[in-house]
């Protein structure tokens, strides 16, 4: 178990804004993904926790050790933190082969104790033939394994993962997802992933902390985040839904409904509790809950003309993009059917308007 | 008259030695300033590159007060060795190194600087001390720089006149360095020794920035 509060300021600088990261978390074993764009304070979250910053206040707990307390003035070296740092680009010792990089990190044990161990480490991540090679002269993969072979040896109490998928083609990434898979099921370990790709949160985050400007704006699972986001930054950093400034012309809590101008349009919306007649409010629409229609056809109820700008036809799903940015996803046969037609509307189902804090 | 090459040899037997002196003093002191943050630095910082700009004669009158016959130290090491350190090849070898290490740790702390940190950071967190960071991952990384502030170190106490002639004198077959046996030549109308020495020495400080130039990557791998 993790628990960590951390306060660090930095003033303003010749070209950057004065930044303050002020987050407060704790992870069990299993991956807890710290989400959030460039900038938000993830990575120097994760450089707190490994020892190589130092935050101005706070308390960092790793199982029974105190790793960071300001108020008691402890402030361990990352040398005895026991945290499994996975850097960016690996940080493999480009002059040391694989093996002379494992036993760098298996450097407290005896001799005969070392060779055994890390031979079997390169064997259980698949490296056993390469052992011998300079990290140049790895695949991506190789490297990848490695790393986290690596940072393992080492018996870390906590793994710190840094954007370990950042530049990788899709076949790569979805070896990491399995290799990060199975490495947690067999050193069952808090593990913190910082990344902005909402795939990879969802693909192995069991919670997730979504950070902006240096504090946490919202945590839970990956998929309740993606499901209910807490404001419409939130549901805007995400970068998958439609975000339609609205008013709120009518409300009826008897019947369930209520109706929204959207810009020039009018169209009908469920019940909001705790909102008023005349609110402008945010509304989130995600883009595979819509309807896309041909515009010559009969108008129907809760449909907005749209330009359409771009249209990619996927292998079963096409994916449009309308005026004012509006994103649509249909599936592709149905695309195929209207795609000749001269203009198109976009049809909202009432259940698919979500409000969001603006 | 035949060509004396013992200034040469001496030049390069004092250079070498000088060199290796430098490294001994530079390398630790280039990562004391390289990774240590403390008050004043700068002026420390400021102070370890004074002999670049000082007149080498300022540099020699000091090293004089301080090794000179008169001084404790000058003492101590005559009540040792039986003979003063003043006026020595000795002498020559103490003022190479203090005319040529300034240049050493201004290179090697850049040298240093410029590994990334992320390996640094990956040996620390799998429980390296930071002797073994130093030793075993930052040094290897900055090996070939480092190596090419040691050639220039090298070249520069091969070159070096005015520290070596105020503390190390002018002995012919004993004390007379390379550049200090051409300043003779030529005042003594010696042409042909002079002309010989000015070319050697030329070529190898040549090869020397060559090879410093060559070690010197684009580049540090990453």
């Amino acid at each position: 178990m993790i628990a960590a509060r951390l306060r660090k300021a930095f003033p303003a600088g010749p070209d950057s804004p004065p930044f303050t990261l002020d987050v407060q978390f704790e992870a069990d074993a299993g991956v807890t993904v710290l989400f959030g764009p460039s900038g938000s304070g993830k990575t120097l979250t994760l450089d707190c926790i490994a020892g190589f910053e130092r935050p101005d206040d706070g308390q960092i707990l790793l199982d029974d050790a105190i790793l960071f307390d300001s108020a008691a003035r402890v402030f361990l070296p990352p040398q005895a933190r026991h945290c499994g740092y996975v850097f960016q680009n690996y940080a493999l010792f480009p002059h040391m082969t694989l093996r002379q990089n494992m036993e760098f990190a298996a450097a407290a044990l005896k001799k005969l104790e070392r060779h055994k161990r890390v031979t079997e480490m390169l064997e259980r991540f698949q490296l056993g033939d390469v052992g011998g090679r300079r990290p140049h002269e790895l695949s991506g993969g190789q490297k990848q394994r490695g790393s986290i072979a690596r940072a393992l040896l080492a018996r870390p109490r906590v793994l710190l993962l840094d954007e370990p998928a950042q530049g990788l083609d899709a076949a790569l990434r979805q070896e990491l997802y399995a290799i990060l898979r199975e490495v947690q099921s067999e050193f069952p370990l808090p593990a913190l992933l910082v990344t902005h790709n909402l795939e990879e949160a969802l693909e192995l985050g069991a919670q997730m902390h979504v950070f902006r400007e240096g504090r946490i704006v919202q945590s839970g699972t990956p998929q309740s985040v993606l499901d209910e986001p807490a404001s419409a930054d939130i549901a805007r950093l995400l970068g998958i839904y439609n975000l339609l400034p609205a008013e709120i012309l009518e409300l009826d809590p008897g019947r369930n409904t209520s109706r929204l101008r959207v810009g020039e349009w009018e169209i009908n919306g469920v019940y909001y509790p705790g909102q008023l007649k005349g609110d402008r409010v945010m509304l989130c629409v995600s883009p595979s809950q819509v309807l896309v229609t041909a515009s010559e056809g009969y108008p129907r109820a809760n449909t907005m003309g749209m330009e359409l700008r771009h249209a990619v036809a996927g292998p079963d799903r096409a994916r449009l993009l309308f005026g004012d940015g509006f994103r649509a996803e249909v599936d592709r046969k149905e695309w195929e059917a209207i795609s000749r037609a001269k203009g198109f509307a976009v049809e909202i189902p009432a259940a698919a308007l979500r409000l969001v804090k603006g | 008259m035949p060509i004396d090459w013992f200034p040469l040899w001496l030049s390069l037997r004092v250079a070498l030695i000088a060199t290796a002196g430098a490294a001994a003093v530079g390398i630790p002191a280039a990562y004391w300033l390289a990774n240590r943050e403390f008050k004043g630095k700068d002026i420390v910082d400021a102070a370890v590159t004074l002999p670049l700009v000082l007149p080498p004669t300022v540099v020699g009158y000091y090293l004089l007060v301080v090794l000179g016959r008169e001084s404790w130290f000058g003492r101590a090491y005559e009540s040792v060795f039986g003979e003063p350190l003043v006026f020595t090849w000795q002498a020559a070898v103490v003022a190479a190194v203090l005319h040529s290490a300034p240049l050493l740790v201004k290179s090697t702390r850049a040298a240093l600087e410029s590994v990334d940190h992320a390996y640094e950071r990956a040996a620390r967190t799998l429980g390296a001390p930071e002797w073994k960071v130093f030793l075993r991952v930052t040094l290897p990384l900055a090996r070939r720089p480092v190596m090419a502030a040691a050639a220039l170190a090298f070249a520069r106490s091969l070159g070096d006149f005015g520290v070596t002639i105020m503390v190390a004198g002018n002995i012919p077959g004993r004390t007379q360095t390379v550049a200090v046996a051409i300043y003779d030549a030529v005042e003594g109308g010696n042409g042909d020794t002079a002309r010989w020495l000015v070319i050697v020495v030329s070529a190898v400080s040549l090869a020397l920035l060559t090879l410093a130039n060559r070690l010197t990557p684009r580049r540090i791998p990453r």
